[in-house]
């Protein structure tokens, strides 16, 4: 009996930290999702004072005032929770941050922008279900989702109900295989063109080495095309190793076979997490060759106790760091700082730049709030090829037809523990 | 020259295995219960260092310490909680999925708690690395300690086995249960006390696989508890030496397949070996003759 008691105790005091750490969630969820009523509210109140001034004002200008209160419903996906939520909930501050400020400056062509943010997990099956949400909350564009496969999964929904789609980060090739969807990241084949062409032209190897997870479609599809690419540049490929999402905490093979080809730069086509691992690992051999990577690279300095002596001269080709000296980036920077607390990264800018970039469609082709989701999504398809947009992420951005995005890749280096533009 | 360096890789990611797969076996050798939850009380051994040591900047002694008292009490929780209502009532099969169950509510746990990020682990080990032919070949301080706490926790285990009365009262428990309890040895307690030995294990283990690959997430344990799971099948589950060679046996043929035949396919051949092993030896390299005594 008293056994019985105890045993009774014990799981009753695991099932409360067990809903303490959900109590946990569920109330930062409540919060951010408070913040969100908080801001349709106000819109809301906005909108009704404006009629009942213009219905003061007399019955002539209701019509006006119906144009006026109708507002652009823009949603966003992304992991806000799980393992990818650093990228998640920068989508989804970068996204707020530049609708605030359209609305602060009158919004587009006079109409406000309603927002709503969805959270994934990064879970294909979750991103549609959050997708269902939003279409019946009225959503009109959807800036997500922020990953691949997410993506890829909601572009086969967004098609059927013919709804504009912009994925901020989603950078498989198989994100914009429907017509109604676009891209403000670069595609993985352009980013493993780019970088072989980068480290072509600026002679900063001959010798090099790659290290790829070829059981990422993100990894193995930027590294074909490096491989494809190196083939027309002056340097040569001496060794190429994998590992796979089983296999990835040992990477002395890796490192010792790069070394002993003679490969004075490893390519990393692959995220930072492995990447601290690989840098820390070549030191404690002591081997000491260049380290260039992708995007997917940006966030290693964010690795909690992270020595990043370690990740001192690493390159990467990234569109956008936080420390740039533009005004453009100082401006939002300081902007996402003080509304946010936390530094924004690449994803954040690229959320960003996409709600900025559907007002340049949306002001290009004239689609009113008013229009059926579908009408707004055909005048948007036809604008997004017309338009050249000066964002955060890239200079003049244009768009094709298929989707994929325009734009020059930037090579950063770590400096000091920073990322800086190399010139 | 190579071969060598590659053979001390081996030997290290072995050595990482092993002294997981130890807590494995003893647990299974005991119980005839496969802990598969071992891997997860790793990975919170990992987090408690990392706090304790990286963030509170406690001297490595006294963080190892709090790692060993906390997973041991969560070691002996879990059995406690989990599953020993489950052994009089249910099949092993329940108990076996209770622990699957036990592994992803640790692995949730600690995202709630520690967050998703990846932290970098500062290795605890101060012992330097040894070059030899001129720094060609370098055998890091970590992998010396892990080779050395796996031999002296294999000798601590036998000699506690064979020596104490605590250790035959698992020997009784191992071999059959209801007669042990007859003879009066008090069996729940005899397997809480196997659980906290494995967990303890743990939380060394957690150590030093930190140490070894410094980056720690909540995932951080379930892929080499499963390899160790293996390893601790291949040198023949149950068997405390065979868990220490199982483990670098697996660990040597891992980074030579990776060496020599592809690096994509290591985990195939590691798997492949397995195969071939059990179809030779079903028990294991040292598997028959440990059977009967743990």
């Amino acid at each position: 009996m008293k056994k019985k008691v105890v045993s009774l105790l014990l799981a009753a005091s695991m099932m409360t930290v067990m809903l303490a750490g959900c109590g946990n969630s569920g109330s930062s969820d409540a919060g951010s999702g408070s913040v969100g009523t908080q801001e349709e509210s106000s819109d809301a109140d906005a909108a009704e004072t404006e009629t009942e001034t213009n219905t003061d004002e007399g019955s002539d200008a209701a019509p006006a005032a119906d144009a006026s209160g109708a507002v652009y419903k823009i949603g966003a996906i992304g992991p806000a929770t799980g393992g990818a939520a650093v990228y998640g909930i920068a989508v989804q501050n970068g996204a707020d941050l530049a609708i605030k400020e359209i609305n602060e400056a009158g919004g587009i062509n006079g109409h406000m922008i309603e927002y709503n943010f969805q959270d994934d997990e990064c879970d294909n099956e979750k991103s549609v279900n959050a997708y269902n949400t939003l279409k019946d909350w009225g959503m009109q564009m959807l800036v997500g989702s922020t990953t691949s496969g997410c993506s890829i999964a909601v572009s086969a929904e967004s098609a059927n109900d013919n709804l504009f789609q912009l994925t901020p980060s989603g950078s498989s090739v198989d994100c914009i295989t429907n017509d109604n969807v676009f891209q403000v990241c670069f595609t993985d084949p352009n980013q493993g063109v780019g970088a072989a062409q980068y480290i072509g032209s600026n002679g900063v190897a001959e010798k090099v080495a790659v290290i790829y997870d070829s059981s990422d479609v993100y990894s193995s599809g930027i590294y074909e095309k490096f491989a494809g690419e190196a083939a027309n540049q002056p340097f040569e490929i001496v060794s190429s190793e994998a590992f796979t999402a089983d296999n990835k905490t040992d990477f002395s093979v890796q490192l010792q076979k790069a070394k002993d080809a003679g490969a004075e730069l490893i390519f990393l086509p692959i995220y930072y997490t492995e990447a601290s691992l690989i840098l820390t690992q070549a030191n404690a051999m002591g081997y000491e060759p260049e380290f260039f990577g992708c995007d997917g690279l940006d966030g290693i300095l964010n690795v909690e106790n992270f020595d990043t002596a370690l990740a001192e001269g690493v390159m990467l080709l990234t569109p956008f760091a936080a420390d740039a000296e533009d005004e453009a980036t100082k401006a939002f920077v300081s902007a996402y700082e003080a509304a946010y607390g936390d530094t924004p990264n690449q994803f954040a800018a690229d959320a960003y730049d996409a709600v900025y970039i559907i007002k340049a469609a949306i002001e290009k082709s004239g689609a009113a709030p008013e229009d059926s989701v579908s009408d707004i999504c055909d005048k948007l398809k036809a604008a997004m090829t017309e338009i050249s947009v000066d964002g955060l992420t890239g200079e003049a951005m244009s768009w094709e037809a298929g989707g994929a995005v325009n734009k020059e890749p930037k090579a950063m280096e770590i400096v000091n523990g920073n990322y800086a533009l190399i010139q | 020259m190579s071969f060598i360096s590659y053979l001390i890789n081996g030997i290290s990611l072995g050595s990482v295995y092993a002294i997981i797969a130890l807590g494995y076996t003893m647990v299974y050798g005991i119980a005839k219960m496969l802990n598969f939850a071992h891997g997860d009380v790793i990975m919170v051994g990992g987090f408690t260092i990392f706090f304790a040591v990286s963030m509170q900047g406690l001297p490595p002694m006294i963080g190892i310490l709090l790692a060993v008292v906390l997973c041991t009490l969560l070691g002996i929780t879990i059995e406690y909680i989990a599953y020993r209502p489950l052994r009089q009532a249910a099949s092993s099969l329940a108990v076996l999925i209770t622990a699957i169950g036990v592994s992803y509510f640790l692995q949730n746990m600690a995202l709630l708690i520690f967050g998703a990020n990846t932290k970098a682990f500062t290795s605890v080990v101060t012992v330097p690395a040894i070059k030899l032919a001129e720094g060609q070949i370098i055998i890091s301080g970590e992998t010396i300690v892990t080779i050395i706490s796996c031999i002296v926790i294999m000798i601590g285990l036998t000699l506690f086995i064979n020596k104490t009365k605590a250790g035959q009262a698992m020997l009784a428990v191992s071999e059959d249960k209801g007669a042990a309890q007859l003879m009066g040895i008090n069996v729940n307690g005899t397997i809480s006390l196997t659980f906290a030995i494995g967990s303890a294990l743990a939380a060394i283990a957690g150590m030093l696989l930190c140490s070894a690959y410094p980056s720690l997430t909540p995932y951080t344990g379930s892929m080499p508890g499963i390899k160790a799971f293996v390893a601790a099948v291949f040198g023949g589950i149950g068997s405390i030496p065979g868990a220490l060679i199982g483990g670098i046996v697996l660990g040597v043929i891992e980074i030579l397949g990776k060496a020599y035949i592809s690096s994509q396919m290591a985990d195939a051949i590691v798997f492949l070996v397995l195969i071939v092993v059990l179809l030779v030896k079903p028990t294991g390299i040292l598997g028959k003759k440990i059977q009967e005594k743990v």
